[in-house]
């Protein structure tokens, strides 16, 4: 540990801290978790020379505030908005300088959900299980960042950033979700054509655990109507089915288990993509590949 | 000639496959034959997660790993059906039967308590696979006489430590959360402690007795 810190002012809706999460103990019950969009934070901590799995801060719709202890080197990627250091208008993708007292400000998010703040060092929390992820499902790793935390900064890599600015596409409008048949698609009436045909929103119920859909309900054939399923393994991605028939798309704090159907999964591509849908967003499933 | 316990190996997206098996002898033998290649066998270096079910096991690579490539065949040709370290693993849980469910239990399965007592800590239970929540274990092993359903609706808090079974399974809370079992008992014994190595007490192949405290 440091004597470098960020101070938190305003925490926004929800700041976690994530890194890439907690592999390995499904089996017990516990979930990969890590962050959401995990490239978004990757792309952060490569800009400040950091290991891609550093933690940093994943911050819900903006409105983050913290001031840094000491002098810190930070990078923004994500969900895009307007950010200040101090009142100078800042942009995503760059390594930003703070000086000691120096306060970084993200405004609210116009495109996206979850922006990173990758800090060079990363966030030191204590491990939990290998990780200093929070898990939101599972109640495990250091919970929501409140106003007047301290979060402690590591030590510096050996490594200098290479690159000052990151450029990133703009976000497309529409997001398309690529999807390959999952274990059960037999069980529904030709459930790739009509994921594909169907126009999908995203409602409000919408969480680090999964994206909920609505949309045309999806009908099982004849055979598989009343069909009980066992529960089973899930992963990240994993289209479910519940009776409703409203497609369920898991995120990173995803039950290890779940006991209904699975028509598809998400290409491990976009599972980014989904981590930055909003509320209300439309969505589209393509079967196979999509555009990049 | 087929093997009619043979697995059958499901695509499941990038990352992972799922194994369909017929049963959970079949998938405890499968798991544990994995869990010891991922010890010795290059071929399974690249799994990263490995999740136990009723009837299937899931396989998760990394992301620089082909799930498609995976030996399953060659580990289930190579798995042993009574595995010596699970063999060896068993755990004892004291348990005050004191459950606000064991006169429903009695009733449903024309015991008396001391009868469903004596018949829950007359057996030998396995953990067949965990899920539902950080530690929990589904236990198999449960004498058939004391299968009964799940409550008709949920209890909103169900303690921490409560020993429970429903339908084929028993289990003990790790800790309070909602849940739909029958509840016979408390255990004071911690079921999960992120600080503690292994985490959970109870993990895929332990065996498990209960006694009367």
């Amino acid at each position: 540990m440091t004597d470098r810190a960020l101070e938190v002012l305003e925490p926004g809706l929800l700041t976690l801290v994530e890194d890439l999460g907690r592999p390995g103990w499904a089996h017990i019950g516990v979930g990969r978790s890590g962050a959401a969009d995990a490239g978004a934070l990757r792309l952060a901590n490569r800009l400040v020379a950091n290991d891609e799995g550093a933690a940093g801060l994943e911050v819900l719709l903006g409105g983050l505030r913290v001031r840094a202890v000491g002098d810190v080197t930070v990078a923004l990627a994500g969900a895009r908005g307007p950010a200040w250091l101090d009142d100078r208008p800042v942009g995503h993708e760059a390594v930003l300088e703070l000086r000691s007292g120096t306060e970084l400000r993200l405004g609210t998010v116009t495109s996206g959900l979850r922006t990173y703040v990758a800090v060079r060092g990363g966030i030191d929390v204590p491990t939990v299980l290998g990780s200093r992820s929070t898990d939101q499902l599972a109640a495990l790793g250091p919970g929501p960042v409140r106003a007047g935390d301290v979060l402690p900064v590591g030590a510096a890599p050996v490594g200098w950033p290479v690159v000052d600015l990151a450029p990133v596409a703009a976000p497309p409008d529409r997001v398309e979700l690529p999807v390959v048949p999952g274990p059960h698609a037999d069980w529904f009436e030709d459930v790739l054509a009509r994921l594909q045909a169907g126009e999908w929103h995203v409602t409000p119920s919408t969480n680090r655990v999964a994206v909920r859909l609505t949309g045309p309900a999806l009908a099982r054939t004849p055979d598989a109507t009343g069909r009980e399923l066992p529960s089973e393994g899930l992963v990240l991605g994993a289209v479910q089915v519940p009776p409703d028939g409203q497609p369920v798309v898991f995120g990173v704090d995803h039950p290890v288990t779940g006991g209904y159907p699975v028509v598809a999964v998400v290409r491990r591509y976009a599972h980014g993509r989904l981590a930055q849908v909003r509320p209300g967003d439309r969505v589209s499933f393509v079967h196979g590949l999509a555009s990049v | 000639m087929t093997d009619a316990r043979a697995p059958r190996v499901v695509p499941y997206g990038d990352d992972a496959v799922l194994v369909e098996l017929p049963g959970l002898a079949e998938v405890r033998a499968l798991d544990d034959a994995v869990r010891a290649a991922r010890t010795t066998d290059p071929d399974a270096a690249g799994i990263v997660d490995q999740v136990p079910a009723a009837r299937t096991l899931l396989l998760r690579v990394r992301e620089d790993a082909d799930p498609g490539a995976l030996p399953v065949e060659r580990w289930w040709a190579a798995r042993s059906d009574r595995t010596a370290e699970a063999e060896a693993r068993e755990v004892v849980l004291a348990v005050d039967y004191d459950g606000p469910d064991l006169a429903d239990v009695s009733r449903l399965t024309g015991l008396t308590v001391d009868e469903v007592v004596a018949r829950h800590t007359g057996a030998r239970y396995t953990v067949a696979f965990g899920g539902f929540m950080a530690g929990f274990a589904y236990l198999v092993g449960l004498d058939p006489v004391l299968r009964v359903p799940r409550l008709d609706s949920p209890r909103e808090r169900v303690p921490a430590g409560s020993v429970a079974i429903a339908d084929e399974f028993s289990a003990v809370y790790p800790a309070a959360t909602p849940g739909g079992w029958r509840l016979l008992g408390r255990c004071e014994r911690t079921l999960f402690d992120v600080h503690r190595d292994p985490p959970a007490l109870l993990q895929p192949g332990t065996h498990v007795r209960f006694t009367a405290s």
